[in-house]
């Protein structure tokens, strides 16, 4: 199962051109421009493990694709996404978030019911992946 | 057939994603033949027997609007005006090989710049940056101009960061290491300059289409610095030397600057300027065209005194605009006339 998180993620994989265009925009703006990897994809998971500091003052796009790539190139099967963000009085937050790394096989989530008192269920919502420990989640299966 | 520009095809067929700027030079960052983007990245490669205009490629290209101004406001250096045009022609050339689908390695165009003081290097780089920006060989053409100090850490671990720090800066753009010999320190094997060399050599070799590395510096202690890091001076394709200027290129200089700040010089005022340069040529500490600034600078403070001072206190647009023989002959070289003079000026602490 595909997810879909961030902007974008219901689009085709974007280019590295098109990453790159992305980026030129954000930094258009003047936005913090930082890479981001993980590889829990619940959808509550906020905050991905950061991929060096945020890249302030940039000129150009070609430093983020950069770190992109050597993100990519030390996980190679978790997610990675690119974060702008603007630090402009008044919003203070992530202004454009999106996906551009993606594990090969994404066995997507389960639903778990949970039977409480009274015969009531309450729901939740697991990723198949979180079931191996952290760093072993993606790629090939060590059982098999 | 005759191409002109891209047939558009390829950037038309393309989703765009509604927010990337349409003006924005497009390039494929980890595409060998990444420079022919611009004229539709997707389309298929010309049959063999299509004939292309170089010249509607080079104007398209806005080459020679640089090459022009490179020709207009730097004076002389032909060689490196030559080396230079020689290095668009390349990149024109390879541009319109890719379109036939030939590809070949993308040149590397780090460069060190050599001469002495006041020779245009930094002038040059900033064009050099500007033209390759225009081949389509950097994303945006950008001048991070840095020295020692901003590559090279305080302390353990430092160091490393710092420099990566910059070369991000940098992509995209063109990295001007000015004085680039002090990064190594021969005398001090635990110099973290060291460092830094290491760093800037790795991304030389793996980032080359992201960024363009000039190195530039004095003559003579550039060539030791390359006698010491000989990896350093094998991954820079293009050594080029900024020959000093003459007398005659130094009054073009001077001309061109009095014109930009909007003075002119008095016929006799230009003989003078001529006569200042000849001695001033001969001093010591002589720094080209910074010397040719500095001096004008110091005309334009006598002639305001002279005009504040003056008997006269009427003035008109002729008298704020023209600068006269006094105004360089107060100056110190022309004290003790000349080439006696030069061992005691050399004791004095700045250019008179």
């Amino acid at each position: 199962m595909r997810i879909t998180q961030g902007t974008f993620s219901y689009l085709p994989d974007l280019t590295d051109e098109e990453i790159s265009r992305q980026v030129e925009y954000a930094l258009g703006h003047g936005w913090a421009v930082s890479v981001e990897f993980t590889d829990d994809p619940h959808p509550r998971n906020d905050y991905w493990q950061m991929w060096g500091l945020p890249m302030f003052d940039l000129p150009a796009p070609d430093a983020v694709l950069y770190e992109v790539n050597e993100c990519r190139r030390a996980y190679p099967e978790h997610y990675v996404r690119v974060n702008a963000y603007d630090a402009g009085y008044g919003r203070q937050t992530t202004a454009l978030s999106f996906i551009v790394q993606r594990p090969a096989v994404e066995p997507g989530y389960r639903l778990d019911r949970t039977e409480g008192s009274d015969r009531r269920i309450r729901f939740a919502v697991h990723p198949y992946a979180l079931d191996r420990p952290r760093g072993d989640r993606y790629g090939q299966d060590p059982a098999s | 057939m005759t191409e002109t520009t891209g047939n558009g095809n390829g950037a038309a067929s393309r989703p765009s994603f509604g927010m990337a700027r349409p003006g924005a030079p497009s390039r494929a960052a980890s595409d060998a033949d990444a420079a022919e983007a611009q004229e539709g990245a997707e389309a298929a490669p010309l049959p063999p027997d299509t004939v292309i205009d170089l010249a509607a490629a080079r104007s398209n290209s806005g080459v020679d609007e640089v090459l022009e101004a490179l020709d207009r406001e730097v004076i002389g250096l032909v060689p490196v005006k030559r080396r230079i045009a020689e290095i668009a022609a390349l990149l024109l050339v390879d541009r319109a090989r890719a379109r036939f689908g030939l590809t070949a390695s993308r040149p590397s165009l780090h460069m060190s710049f050599t001469g002495s003081p006041g020779t245009g290097k930094t002038t040059v780089a900033l064009q050099m940056a500007n033209l390759l920006h225009r081949l389509g060989y950097l994303r945006k053409g950008h001048l991070v101009a840095v020295t020692r100090d901003d590559l090279v850490g305080q302390y353990v671990g430092h160091t490393a960061p710092k420099t990566k720090e910059v070369l991000k800066r940098a992509m995209g753009g063109v990295l001007f290491i000015d004085e680039a010999y002090y990064l190594y320190r021969a005398e001090n094997e635990r110099d973290y300059g060291q460092e830094a060399i290491e760093i800037l050599l790795q991304l030389m070799e793996n980032q080359r289409e992201d960024v363009v590395v000039i190195l530039a510096g004095y003559h003579d202690r550039m060539e030791a610095f390359f006698a010491s890091n000989p990896g350093m001076s094998s991954r820079i394709a293009h050594h080029i030397d900024f020959p000093d200027y003459t007398l005659d290129e130094l009054l073009a200089i001077a001309r061109l600057m009095v014109e930009r700040e909007q003075y002119r010089l008095s016929p006799q005022a230009e003989d003078t300027l001529a006569e200042y340069l000849r001695r001033r040529m001969r001093r010591p500490r002589f720094a080209n065209a910074r010397s040719v600034r500095n001096a004008l600078e110091r005309a334009r403070l006598r002639h305001a005194q002279r005009l504040i001072t003056g008997e006269d206190q009427q003035c008109g647009l002729e008298e704020l605009t023209r600068l006269e023989p006094a105004d360089f002959r107060a100056s110190r070289v022309f004290d003790d006339g000349g080439e006696q003079g030069a061992a005691a000026y050399a004791g004095r602490s700045l250019e008179g």
